[in-house]
């Protein structure tokens, strides 16, 4: 299986691709009869499978109205559960950016043995159905660990499994741009004087901003979401290793429809706002480049 | 090499689990009957399968699975999952059919008060049983590490909440000591497994001195060779697990409820582990996997019912599992934040 990656959308340092300037009339389009298809069986398969489900989400958690959604969330068991949640995701990918690129280069820029074997395993955590990655993390990082590490049912568990199965999303998008990248770009900075670091700094980074942020992006939504790989690994301890997910399935077992729907509906909101940022940021570097 | 094998075993009981069995496809002129349960029967309802399809009743009735998380089971049914007869875990989800419709609202009221398979909750402690665990009182001992499947998102789970709570009762205890004993039970849990299956796992995986377990499933455990020792203690809960049919379900379902109940069903049950719901239930005697197997359901002497002692599910739902309030929720609560 390979990830393929959508391209950026703005690639940095080529001006003649920005976005079409502001304030346009939204009406005024050039859609042929053919791409006119094209954009309604794309926005009917959307609708269909995201955006109908995600209203419902919405509206069964504005069921019990704000007071009821507020202290929902701000009840401490489920804040402590949301909150480890989003720092680990949130920890996660800073690792992955750094982990991620470098993977990334290593696989671009690198020959050495085994390359091919490599490239093949790092789309494994997508392969693998999440409960066997838990139960292989519980073996190797369980009790009497054989690696010497115990972190099942600790806090750093959930870190552990969301690292797992958000581990190729960068190493994904960056590779096709790393790829692409000319060689003689970097060697024109060289002879006029740049050091290494500065070259990677000022000619490579930028380039690679777009795909680093969108791999970011899709990693903490992955991990804000993850459940199947913890279900043997965390333990659920309540304000230690217990995530989101697991307060959601507590209120759907108590027949609480929309107490789980607003704990789901936060997370939703607060994973759509960190893509906007990520997004919001991915430009302002574009623009700088 | 030890773990190895235990992955190896776990990974095919998540292969198992996954392949929700969809039965034997026969000629469309039979009938056929949809039995939609909870995870911990299979065998035992495949094993009563296989002797109804001796029967005349039975005769060429092809039967089509599913079997999963109780509460899960239960929502699938409301939301329209296809099924002639079911077999959960908790009343409650049987309830949930009968406001949804689906169900009479008379389920519960036959001799067999809507009980098709019955246990005992006991504790799984490791080979030789090193910390010694005979009471409840064993397990709040310090040091001692509790794991028990998740009350809050595990419907099977609560059984052993209430066993915890009642025993405390039944010893003369007044509610504020059941209290403080559930606080001090889940301050020793070490992890909060989301089913049984999963907590099954996690203690043969090496997590834990004490598993809080149904009699059934580890004597099953023991049948299919992944067997660990337990041990009864002399206060313990019965563990009712109910079994009906839906409202518009065929009279082929009618006969294989009949035939559950009856002493052949009864008997397959008692040979999967269940304590048969009638005493007098001939199974030969001999339950392979047991800690006993001639004598492999000893009488408890203090046995608790949700009836008895509760006064019924729909009482003590909210007592004991609300969210914030239930007195089980507040426990767990308390034990993260002591810690």
């Amino acid at each position: 299986m390979t990830w393929a990656p959508t391209r950026p959308e703005t690639p940095p340092a080529d001006l003649e691709q920005r976005p079409l300037p502001r304030g346009r009339p939204l009406l005024q389009t050039n859609l042929t009869t053919a791409s006119g298809i094209g954009l309604g069986v794309a926005m009917i398969w959307f609708s269909m499978l995201v955006l109908i489900p995600l209203c419902a989400v919405l509206i069964t958690a504005s069921e019990g109205g704000w007071g009821a959604f507020w202290s929902t969330v701000t009840h401490p068991q489920t804040f402590a559960a949301i909150r480890l949640t989003l720092l680990s995701a949130a920890a996660v990918t800073l690792v992955n950016v750094v982990m991620g690129t470098l993977i990334a280069w290593v696989l671009v820029r690198d020959r050495f043995w085994g390359k091919g074997a490599l490239e093949v395993l790092i789309d494994l955590p997508f392969a693998l159905p999440t409960l066997v990655a838990g139960l292989v993390l519980l073996s190797l990082y369980g009790k009497d660990s054989p690696v010497g590490l115990e972190l099942a049912y600790t806090p750093a568990s959930v870190f552990l499994a969301f690292l797992f199965v958000t581990l190729p999303f960068v190493v994904r998008m960056v590779q096709p741009v790393l790829e692409e990248l000319e060689v003689e770009v970097e060697e024109a900075a060289a002879s006029l004087g740049a050091s290494r670091a500065t070259t990677f700094r000022r000619v490579i980074l930028p380039a690679l901003v777009p795909a680093i942020t969108a791999g970011a992006a899709l990693s903490f939504a992955r991990g804000v979401g993850e459940y199947g790989s913890l279900v043997l690994l965390s333990g659920n301890l309540p304000y230690r290793s217990e995530v989101a997910s697991v307060r959601i399935l507590g209120s759907i077992e108590n027949d609480n429809l929309a107490g789980a729907a607003s704990v789901a509906a936060l997370l939703l909101v607060i994973s759509l706002a960190v893509i906007v940022v990520l997004d919001a940021m991915q430009r302002r570097v574009a623009d700088r480049g | 090499m030890r773990s190895m094998r235990n992955v190896a075993v776990a990974t095919a009981g998540v292969l198992a689990l996954t392949g929700c069995a969809m039965g034997a496809e026969r000629p469309a002129d039979h009938a056929s009957l949809s039995v939609v349960g909870f995870a911990v029967p299979e065998a035992a309802n495949k094993a009563i399968a296989d002797e109804f399809a001796k029967t005349e009743a039975g005769q060429g009735v092809s039967f089509r699975t599913s079997y999963g998380a109780s509460g899960d089971q239960s929502r699938a049914v409301a939301a329209g999952l296809k099924a002639d007869y079911v077999h959960l875990s908790v009343a409650t989800d049987v309830t949930r059919l009968v406001d949804a419709g689906l169900v009479e609202e008379n389920w519960d009221q036959g001799e067999n008060k809507g009980v098709v398979s019955t246990s005992i909750v006991v504790f799984g402690v490791r080979d030789g049983n090193p910390k010694n665990i005979r009471s409840w009182e064993d397990l709040v001992k310090p040091g001692v590490e509790i794991v028990t499947p998740n009350p809050a998102s595990s419907g099977a789970a609560r059984w052993n909440a209430l066993a915890a709570w009642g025993q405390v009762i039944s010893d003369d205890g007044d509610e504020g000591a059941a209290t403080e004993y559930l606080d001090r039970f889940f301050a020793n849990v070490v992890a909060l497994p989301n089913s049984g299956r999963d907590a099954t796992t996690a203690f043969l995986g090496g997590t834990g001195d004490v598993l809080m377990a149904y009699e059934n499933e580890a004597i099953l455990a023991a049948q299919s060779g992944q067997g660990f020792e337990y041990v009864i203690p002399d206060t313990t809960i019965l563990i009712e697990n109910p079994g009906t049919i839906l409202k518009d379900a065929g009279p082929v379902a009618t006969a294989w409820l009949d035939f559950v109940l009856s002493d052949a069903g009864q008997r397959q049950f008692a040979l999967k582990g269940f304590r048969p719901i009638r005493d007098d239930v001939d199974f030969g005697g001999v339950v392979e996997g047991a800690a006993d197997p001639t004598d492999p359901f000893p009488a408890v002497p203090t046995l608790l019912t949700v009836h008895d002692d509760f006064g019924g599910w729909a009482a003590l739902t909210a007592k004991f599992f609300d969210e914030s309030d239930g007195i089980v929720s507040r426990a767990i609560a308390a034990s993260g934040k002591a810690s």
